[in-house]
């Protein structure tokens, strides 16, 4: 088989120009075959993750933030899930047109993946010194002995106390805080170009939040791995993000570098948003809420899928699904309404 | 219906009457073990707690899970029964009163629940659902309690045509107005509004807290929000108790605690919250605590919070700190604390 895995991987013979791009999405398209019909859960969504960037995806629940990005690595289950189109090039290789032997040798050494819920992501009934020397022995070519001592090593770098006695545990003797601390040391073994985190800290309590999120930021600091971080939690990304893609009815909304994505909304839903989290630095006010809910994906958008929550929302917008459209340097933005001119945008 | 709705409450600054009031409150849970299903030891989810709720304010009660918040919820409407300690609601001793006499208090003090995919019927209609409190407590004719319904429907943004609906054809954030419907549907004065947020989308969380917020104003209710939404606490309480290993670690208003935390814990607690404004969070300074929050089953001797507490001295391990006013309404149990 043409193991991928046996190629070096090399970015750094490049020059480096601009923006260094390490995968390149376009046009990726997802569906769900349900009982109550076909489910369009990510409508040609294009995006590109930079060399070394932290990338924060943000979206309510069935957005399409997590189903985005499992399908890169073909994780949605098959079916009910299908991707019907698009592309997503990392490294000069189509991920979305490997074969499935292939792309396990992408998975984990060349993009690592953690999740929510680390306790669904172990083996229950293995110790996390099995599981970690059992991935070094399928993913690397490390002798016996020395897997050990890099399971140990693993441990450490992602703090967690007396990593030799911890290899003789078993998940469910870790705290929630502890296992996914095992797992970004699972997901960052073989130095990944690119770390997805799937909202690796929700059902963690907030003090363990801050603790895993100081623990990937240093990460990345050391080993310069490219971070996707899908989040509902805007406050999260606000601290971390380099850049925001935020996701809406399975598209990519906006899109832009975090300060100005935070300071300057374009997308009536990511105002909407920003204006309806409270703070815990600033003394309550009025919550402008988003009325209605999120809608249900059952047809092709054929029209904005925010349209009938928006208050800025005008004939074209109930006729056409607009397109994200590049409004500045490295802004992009999904509406037929231009909030700056607070007139509908001249684009065809 | 009974009018026994009180007054809406003006201004938030005035002094209001105590409505509430919890003393020495504990609550354990037996862990059996062995053959013979014996005690071996107790999860002291609350284990001694002290405060009062005043008529009209909403009191937030803020931790991390296992630190026994909805516990005390649940003790102060007597649904779990109490270990020790006094619950008293507008006079009377909750936790000394039993049978009838607690059934006719019950009306009066209800609760809107985390999950509202868990807590509603799944086949029983709405109508069914809100009209069952009406029901149980013969309240009215049918006539009547179809009117209460419809009533208690649109008080919570629903329409009548929802009425005969079931709860799997409403969102999330519906199906949380239903619960709170059922809540009211008793014209109760106290809701204990136990992490109704924490399962719904950001953008439909604005709209219950909205919708408390206005329920409050109109019909005078008292709230004790349990949360562990720091943000949406501050936005919501008038005061604010945070709650570790089944102790209040400070309790005041809401400003003073936020502006002011005195407790090494709630200052690292708040410190851990992310701001939504990469501008403040490139300046900020986080205290970040270590390790993880002791089991309740094995709670460190002294303070709860010393195994994790940044300034702790010998002292905190060996004695438990008083329970002791700060400032005039600003409680803290830390030795060091000034």
């Amino acid at each position: 088989m043409d193991n991928y895995h046996d190629r070096p991987y090399q970015t750094n013979e490049k020059p480096m120009t601009a923006v260094e791009t390490v995968l390149k999405v376009s046009g990726l398209t997802t569906r769900f075959e349900t009982q109550d019909g076909v489910v369009h859960a990510v409508n040609d969504v294009s995006f590109s993750v930079r060399k070394g960037e932290f990338l924060g995806v943000v979206g309510e629940s069935g957005s399409g933030k997590s189903v985005t990005m499992m399908s890169l690595l073909r994780l949605i289950p098959m079916p009910p899930g299908k991707i019907v189109g698009g592309e997503a090039i990392y490294d000069e290789i189509d991920l979305l047109g490997l074969e499935l032997d292939d792309l396990r040798s992408i998975r984990g050494d060349h993009i690592g993946f953690i999740f929510q819920d680390p306790m669904t992501s172990l083996n229950p009934v293995l110790t996390i010194g099995y599981q970690l020397t059992e991935w070094l022995k399928v993913n690397t070519d490390m002798a016996e002995e020395e897997r050990e001592g890099r399971a140990i090593e693993l441990l450490e770098l992602v703090g967690i106390p007396s990593p030799e006695q911890r290899l003789k545990s078993y998940p469910h003797e870790l705290s929630g805080g502890m296992r996914q601390r095992v797992m970004i040391a699972l997901a960052l073994a073989a130095s990944p170009n690119i770390l997805i985190a799937d909202e690796p800290t929700t059902a963690l309590d907030v003090t363990i939040q801050a603790q895993i999120i100081e623990l990937v930021k240093d990460l990345r600091e050391k080993l310069g791995t490219a971070v996707v971080w899908i989040t509902h939690d805007l406050g999260v990304v606000a601290g971390l993000a380099d850049r925001v893609i935020v996701m809406y009815g399975g598209q990519i909304v906006e899109e832009g570098p975090v300060a100005e994505i935070y300071a300057s909304p374009k997308h009536p839903y990511t105002i909407g948003l920003l204006d309806s989290v409270p703070r815990v630095d600033q003394k309550g006010s009025e919550l402008v809420s988003i009325p209605g809910a999120p809608p249900a994906l059952y047809a092709e958008p054929e029209r904005c899928t925010f349209a009938v929550r928006c208050p800025y929302a005008f004939d074209r917008c109930l006729q056409e699904n607009p397109p994200l459209i590049t409004v500045s340097t490295d802004r992009s933005v999904a509406c037929w309404y231009d909030i700056d001119k607070e007139g509908p945008r001249h684009v065809w | 219906m009974s009018g026994e709705v009180a007054a809406p409450v003006e201004d938030s600054s005035v002094d209001r009457p105590v409505f509430l009031k919890v003393e020495g409150l504990k609550k354990h849970f037996p862990i059996l073990g062995g053959l013979w299903r014996r005690q071996v030891g107790a999860v002291k989810a609350v284990d001694g707690v002290t405060f009062h709720i005043e008529r009209g304010e909403t009191l937030g009660l803020v931790g991390e899970s296992g630190s026994g918040k909805s516990t005390i919820g649940r003790v102060m409407l007597q649904l779990d029964e109490a270990t020790e300690g006094v619950v008293d609601f507008d006079g009377v001793e909750l936790t000394a009163t039993t049978g009838e006499k607690l059934r006719k208090i019950r009306p009066r003090m209800q609760m809107v629940f985390q999950d509202p995919h868990a807590c509603l019927n799944p086949r029983m209609t709405v109508a069914s659902i809100i009209g069952e409190p009406l029901r149980e407590h013969r309240t009215g004719s049918r006539e009547e309690r179809q009117q209460r319904i419809d009533e208690l429907l649109s008080l919570v943004g629903l329409e009548p045509g929802h009425a005969n609906r079931y709860p799997h054809e409403f969102s999330g954030g519906q199906r949380q107005r239903i619960g709170i419907a059922r809540a009211l549907a008793l014209n109760p004065d106290f809701i204990v509004c136990d992490e109704p947020i924490a399962a719904l989308d950001v953008s439909i969380q604005s709209q219950i807290v909205n919708l408390l917020e206005n329920l409050q104003k109109t019909l005078g209710l008292t709230y004790l929000f349990i949360s562990h939404d720091l943000s949406m606490v501050r936005h919501i309480a008038d005061r604010v108790a945070v709650l570790y290993l089944g102790r209040i670690m400070e309790l005041a208003e809401v400003e003073e605690l936020y502006n002011h935390p005195k407790h090494p814990y709630t200052q690292a607690l708040l410190s851990a919250v992310p701001v939504p404004d990469p501008v403040v969070e490139a300046d900020r300074q986080r205290v970040i605590l270590e390790g993880d929050i002791p089991s309740p089953a094995n709670p460190p001797p002294g303070c709860p919070f010393n195994t994790r507490c940044p300034v702790a001295q010998e002292r905190c391990s060996a004695e438990i700190p008083e329970w002791r006013e700060l400032r005039p309404n600003h409680w803290v149990a830390c030795h060091f604390a000034q």
